[in-house]
């Protein structure tokens, strides 16, 4: 059961460039949005991948990392006071007989809206699985790809598998309480922050913890349960004991729970009109990279048009019978009194 | 221009032409070499154009950026070879490289 139900016009699933901006488009027209990631900031792709690197085609905006532009979206959505939900994923879908939808997050959130926007760019980012053999074997019992409670690795052997901030967080967190700690990288260098690297080598220095350097090769156990893994270091293999093992190896983007609202698709994309870049089921609809149409261009502009369209056809589901007034920024009075500039 | 061969996981072999100034991914794209995945588009930011150089490629092409040994950290079985192919620039000096393709690039 969800712990929470919110009653809103729009739930936007994704918090990428297309998502925010959704709101802007949709927040001109009247219309209230609630906004769910899976990670913890939004942005999307342009946050998770290339935050620091530049984006030259977004129109007006000769230069501008993806950072830069998910800050300048933010900014442009706060005047509507948008909802954000991060850290979760909307899990289920459903339509219910009156025309609406009932939505719930892996959060225990449930919405309740007219109007559902698939913003979800390539799927959700999810954490990679290193393709070790029988690693199928571990997971959720001893293999596991990040923390949710602490106290289920207290007093285990851990094994820490990785060099970013993910892996040296946890191995600095982890490791008083954890029965003995383990970190294993392929180098010996590590791209997380300086701080928590210095911590982690105190601790090794301590005898505190084991940092190996090399690579898993082969895992050992029975019934899912990890007795150890075998490591290639540059002396050769050598073994590793552990019975929980935390590979942290970045995110990778998977379509996840989209394919399974029912929805028409085609090559894990969302076929959509190009008029109202509505899904087969009404009331739903796809901007961005997520969907398909002939002629479609991942592009971030393109996503951006699809918004302001889509939000048309949203107005008219929200509000039937309604007149939709076209207006522009630059001289409605009514227009400039929602963003606050009035 | 310049002669690249690429050796997909199972053997087969794909010879094509690279244009100076592309990357060796935008080349495996263009010319739809399988297993070259590049999720970010050549942002060095995925780690998903995975390649293994071979013969003595790895000292012709010198040192990886320490960007691109950054992101190493997220490809699977890197070995001294292994170089992120969007970050192999094209040019007459690495005609003929011949580079192969990991089983998955997760």
């Amino acid at each position: 059961m969800a712990s929470q139900t919110i009653e809103t016009d729009v739930v936007i699933v994704g918090a990428g460039p297309c998502g925010l901006f959704a709101i802007f488009e949709l927040g001109l027209l009247d219309i209230k949005c609630h906004v769910v990631d899976i990670l913890d900031k939004p942005g999307g792709q342009c946050a998770e991948l290339y935050p620091e690197k530049p984006i030259y085609d977004i129109p007006g905006l000769p230069i501008v990392t993806g950072q830069e532009l998910t800050g300048r979206l933010m900014e442009q959505a706060a005047p509507f006071n948008p909802q954000y939900h991060y850290n979760q994923m909307v899990t289920s879908l459903r339509k219910l007989e009156n025309g609406t939808f009932e939505l719930e997050t892996d959060d225990d959130i449930r919405f309740k809206c007219k109007v559902v926007v698939v913003a979800a760019g390539g799927g959700s980012f999810q954490p990679k699985k290193p393709p070790m053999p029988s690693i199928d074997d571990y997971e959720g019992t001893s293999v596991f790809y990040s923390v949710k409670r602490m106290e289920d690795f207290r007093d285990k052997d851990i094994l820490i598998v990785g060099g970013g901030d993910s892996a040296l967080d946890w191995v600095n967190n982890l490791q008083p309480i954890a029965k003995s700690m383990t970190l294993l990288h392929r180098r010996d260098d590590f791209r997380a922050a300086p701080d928590s690297v210095n911590k982690m080598r105190e601790l090794v220095a301590a005898g505190k913890m084991n940092l190996h350097i090399g690579q898993v090769t082969n895992l050992h156990g029975s019934d899912g349960v990890l007795s150890g893994a075998t490591v290639k270091g540059k002396e050769g293999e050598f073994e590793v004991s552990c019975n929980t093992m935390l590979p942290f190896f970045g995110l990778t983007m998977k379509l996840g729970p989209v394919a399974e609202w029912g929805l028409n698709l085609e090559e894990n994309l969302v076929p959509v009109d190009t008029e109202k870049f509505a899904t087969s089921e009404r009331g739903i609809f796809a901007i961005g990279d997520i969907n398909t149409y002939p002629g479609k261009l991942k592009l971030i502009l393109s996503g951006f048009h699809e918004a302001a369209l889509m939000s048309q056809e949203a107005f008219r589901i929200i509000n039937p019978g309604q007149r939709l007034l076209f207006q522009y920024t630059t001289s409605s009075s009514s227009l400039q009194k929602k963003l606050g500039v009035a | 221009m310049a002669k690249i061969t690429f050796i997909e996981h199972s053997g087969k072999e794909h010879v094509v032409d690279g244009e100076n100034g592309m990357s060796v991914m935008e080349t495996a794209v263009k010319n739809m070499v399988p297993g070259i995945d590049a999720d970010c588009g050549g942002a060095c930011a995925c780690a998903t154009c995975h390649v293994y150089l071979q013969g003595d490629w790895a000292e012709k092409l010198g040192e990886r950026s320490e960007m691109e040994e950054d992101m190493l950290d997220f490809a699977f079985e890197v070995q001294d070879s292994s170089r992120l192919s969007c970050q192999i620039r094209v040019s007459d000096d690495i005609d003929g490289l011949v580079v192969k393709v990991p089983e998955k690039q997760f």
